[in-house]
């Protein structure tokens, strides 16, 4: 998309300023209406029995005793959905087993009732005919040729032959000749790295309310990420024309990528059709622990070669991501982003897609890429202790510019990354003095940014104020970026603005809030719907005036003449072209919809102190800095949010968070309590740095800051970690009895 | 399954409702009453997004009895700015200190109590106060600030 260069690097007037949000009120105020707080005449509610087995044929369900229990409404098993009928659809058969159960927690039944105690009673009618199998929790296990298969034929052509069937999926990225690489290297270093499991660790738990009519027609409230997503999913499912289900986005508690998909939406709209009342179904956080998707665990080999004088001659890595129960682990992202910081000549990235008995996994903040950096970051870590060499100089003379070949194949336009790591080195933290025990870490990383569909509305109202709606919920303060990218491109104040979420009914398909796409490609249709009502208003203008359309420009939120032959006419403003627009050609509205290109990528460098208890294992946090490129930051405050956030669960994930499995497959950690998310007192203050490299892909210079932050932060504390130890960590997270053990080792 | 009767204050009103055996606190104002404010979020204890005040002091409402709270005065989100913001839910929106909001009504409780015992909290205490309720958006610094900045506006 070409670079508009009537907004680049222009002097805003609203973008860039620390607005207040135009949500806030209902937020501290306990208005806002999240997805359990909806509720509707004659609701059921609805309970999911789930498989205690990790690996178990389903021989036979028996519901007729639940079926006769007073009170239950209705009784769904797999059989009640139409594309039972039809290919199997994995994300069916994760909301609803099929003819398996494939890990612990995995839907076999659900049951609406008039009320949560009598849809418990009903859950243990339910009599399930297993036949135990055997399983695997574990990546590595997963691909031996012993291992207990999962699917017969999930494996495609990408998988070389004779590999074992729960490798489904291979990957290579990459250039150069990496072995003639290695050769030119005074240092080689080659090392084995893991981490674990971690969930995205949102508050609020799966919830919706479904309503079936007997029109055949739908209504789905929903906490997703995604309304045009569920409406797409749920339809085929449930054998539903899109246009017969309205889904409406709740306000939503949290997603981090996991409420991009279904889990239990289609549930409660088959008890819905079958019951003929509405259903609602939130999710217990076991469940969401269980039954939701968490990340992908990894293990991972490393190997780069350096010079003396810290340059990268080669770098290669094998990755093994395990996805849970169904192909599509991010492991292709992980391939594609390791090395993505590094201008190299020789690299390649191999990656395993692997199935095993765990929950689908979804996508949770850069998926694939912190694991992957992980691994890349740690070694080029270890190199610069081994050479004696400074890790941010090291940096900084490999470091991606406009122009380097990615090792996905992309020329990078310009992009910040070098500014990033000259944030970091300027910083008072990376001169701080280290005491005993204590260590600093320091590490980059890279995401992509996605654009994707795209379709935005706005009308220009006769008071003169703006109603703006978008199709993605907002899920980190976007109604308010958006309100400011449409009063700048109008020239009016922020808070003429309002902007609403759509329901499906409302505007074209909107590809799902992920990938930090909003506030570039939204942002984006924004910009583009507001001038085609500028252009309206210019021609509304021009017919009050009796000259030409063109003889009008735009400025300052007025129509005014463009030039001396144009005539003298004083300016119209926008409220003063709205309020006399019935009498010009009725109402005023702005349009655009796309499938938006040129998402700038991002990147980050993060700076990190630890002190560890030699004692406990118990690691601290000292000092944090995030340094990374927004482009053109929209509202500092969300932008800092989001610098925080991610650095956040990368903090809880490295040193706490992950999935435990028991020898029985079974998940030991279903809740807040043993799966420990960091509180406050956990936390060191999270020091920002915002970079603004425009990306010229966007009008305004915009780039997504949602994703990276939460990629540097697994290696830049094991980096500090290892150096407060003395010895090198490769397993995440480092939880006080690893890091025990690495010092007793 | 029979029920019982159970008569309390919520955010300064008379309310009477019947409850089912082992009926929980948070169930019975968000179902019961309509007030959604507190918020249900692990059902265990450990989230923090249902607490709510019990004649003054926090409390998980998703771990309280509702039969327990016969005759007390219940206080939650949705009653603390009802003339207006309150000065706490003012310094949440002024730092940005609701990101998603789901753990707002909570974090606002939380931070009532303390201010209420403690009108000039250090930082330190502040941290203590919170570490009960889970925040995933923000890491608490703008929460943190937050509060501290509510505890110097009613100072001044």
């Amino acid at each position: 998309m070409a670079l508009d260069d009537r907004f680049h690097n222009r002097d805003f007037k609203v973008v860039g300023n620390r607005v207040t949000r135009p949500d806030g009120i209902d937020k501290v105020t306990g208005r806002a209406r999240f997805g359990a707080d909806m509720t509707a005449p004659g609701m059921l509610i609805a309970k999911v029995l789930r498989s205690p087995h990790a690996h178990a044929r389903i021989n036979g369900i028996d519901t007729s005793k639940a079926e006769a229990l007073p009170g239950v409404k209705a009784v769904v098993t797999y059989a009640d959905f139409a594309s039972a009928h039809a290919p199997d659809d994995d994300n069916l058969v994760n909301c609803m087993a099929k003819d398996k159960a494939l890990y612990d927690g995995h839907a076999v039944a659900a049951v609406a009732a008039i009320s949560t105690a009598v849809a418990r009673k009903a859950l243990k009618l339910i009599e399930v005919d297993y036949e135990v199998l055997p399983h695997v929790t574990d990546v590595d296990e997963a691909m031996k040729p012993d291992a207990p298969v999962l699917h017969e034929d999930a494996q495609d052509e990408s998988v070389p032959a004779g590999t074992p069937k729960n490798v489904v999926r291979r990957y290579e990225f990459g250039h150069g000749d990496v072995d003639a690489g290695f050769a030119q290297a005074d240092k080689v270093i080659e090392r084995s790295f893991r981490t674990e499991a971690a969930h995205q660790g949102y508050i609020e738990p799966h919830a919706c309310l479904a309503s079936y009519g007997s029109d055949g027609r739908a209504d789905l409230w929903c906490c997703t990420q995604g309304q045009y997503a569920v409406r797409a999913m749920c339809a085929g499912m449930l054998g539903m024309q899109a246009s017969d289900l309205r889904v409406t986005a709740s306000e939503i508690g949290g997603g981090f990528g996991g409420k991009t998909t279904v889990f239990i939406e289609p549930v409660a709209l088959a008890l819905s059709r079958k019951a003929g009342k509405p259903v609602k179904l939130v999710m217990e956080r076991s469940e969401v622990f269980r039954a939701s998707g968490p990340t992908a665990s990894t293990s991972i080999d490393c190997k780069i070669g350096m010079t003396k004088d810290g340059r990268i001659t080669a770098g290669r890595a094998e990755l093994r991501y395990q996805g849970g129960a169904f192909p599509g682990s991010p492991v292709e992202f992980g391939a594609m982003s390791g090395f993505a910081p590094y201008d190299l000549e020789n690299v390649q990235a191999i990656g395993w897609d692997v199935v095993t008995n765990r929950p689908k996994q979804a996508a949770y903040r850069a998926p694939g890429a912190p694991m992957a950096a992980y691994a890349v970051e740690s070694v080029i870590d270890e190199l610069c202790q081994e050479l004696g060499l400074d890790p941010l100089e090291v940096r900084i003379r490999n470091c991606a510019h406009e122009g380097t070949l990615s090792p996905y194949g992309v020329t990078y336009p310009k992009i910040g990354l070098e500014e990033t790591l000259k944030a970091v080195q300027s910083h008072p933290n990376w001169t701080a003095p280290l005491g005993p025990n204590q260590g600093r870490g320091v590490a980059c990383g890279f995401w992509f940014n996605f654009g994707g569909n795209t379709c935005v509305s706005l009308n220009i109202d006769e008071d003169g104020t703006v109603s703006l709606s978008t199709g993605n919920p907002d899920i980190g303060g976007s109604r308010a970026s958006m309100s400011q990218m449409c009063a700048e491109e109008l020239g009016i104040p922020y808070d003429r603005v309002r902007c609403s979420i759509a329901d499906t009914s409302l505007l074209g398909y909107n590809d799902v809030t992920d990938g930090s796409r909003v506030t570039f490609a939204v942002g984006l249709a924004t910009i583009k719907a507001a001038q085609d009502a500028i252009k309206k208003m210019c021609g509304r203008a021009a017919a009050i005036w009796g000259i030409p359309e063109d003889a009008v420009e735009w400025e300052d939120g007025c129509a005014k003449p463009a030039g001396p032959n144009a005539g003298e006419h004083p300016p119209m403003s926008l409220a003063e072209i709205a309020a006399v627009s019935s009498q010009t050609g009725g109402p005023i509205a702005g349009h655009y919809e796309c499938n938006a290109d040129g998402a700038g990528v991002s990147f980050a460098t993060h700076l990190v102190d630890v002190e560890i208890d030699p004692e406990t294992g118990f690691t601290k946090v000292l000092r944090y800095l995030v340094a990374q490129d927004a482009g053109k930051a929209v509202n500092p405050d969300y932008v800092e949010g989001q610098f925080q956030g991610g650095a956040v669960q990368g903090i809880g994930w490295s040193l706490n968070e992950e999935y435990i499995y028991g020898e029985d497959g079974r998940l030991q950690n279903a809740g807040f309590l043993d799966y420990r998310i960091p509180v406050a007192s956990d936390l060191p203050m999270i020091d920002t740095v915002i970079v603004e490299v425009p990306n010229p892909g966007h009008p305004y210079g915009v780039r997504g800051v949602g994703e990276t932050s939460i990629v540097p932060p697994l290696a830049a504390i094991s980096n500090a970690v290892s150096h407060a130890i003395g010895k090198r960590m490769t397993q995440i997270p480092m939880s006080p009895p690893r890091i025990v053990e690495a010092l007793e080792g | 399954m029979s029920k019982k009767p159970v008569q309390f204050r919520l955010n300064g009103a008379e309310r009477a409702v019947f409850v089912e055996g082992g009926q929980n606190l948070l169930d019975t104002i968000r179902r019961g009453l309509g007030d959604t404010s507190p918020k249900w979020g692990c059902g265990q204890g450990t989230c923090g997004a249902c607490t709510v005040l019990i004649d003054g002091q926090p409390h998980l409402a998703c771990l309280t009895l509702a039969e327990a709270v016969e005759g007390r005065e219940i206080s939650t989100n949705a009653g603390l700015g009802a003339n207006g913001l309150h000065p706490l839910q003012q310094a949440f929106m002024d730092h940005f200190a609701a990101q998603c909001g789901f753990c707002t009504s909570g974090m606002l409780m939380a931070a009532k109590a303390l201010l209420d015992r403690n009108p000039n909290p250090t930082r330190d205490e502040v941290i203590e106060a919170i570490s009960g309720n889970i925040c995933r958006c923000t890491g608490y610094e703008p929460i943190i600030d937050a509060i501290l900045d509510a505890a110097k506006r009613r100072a001044a």
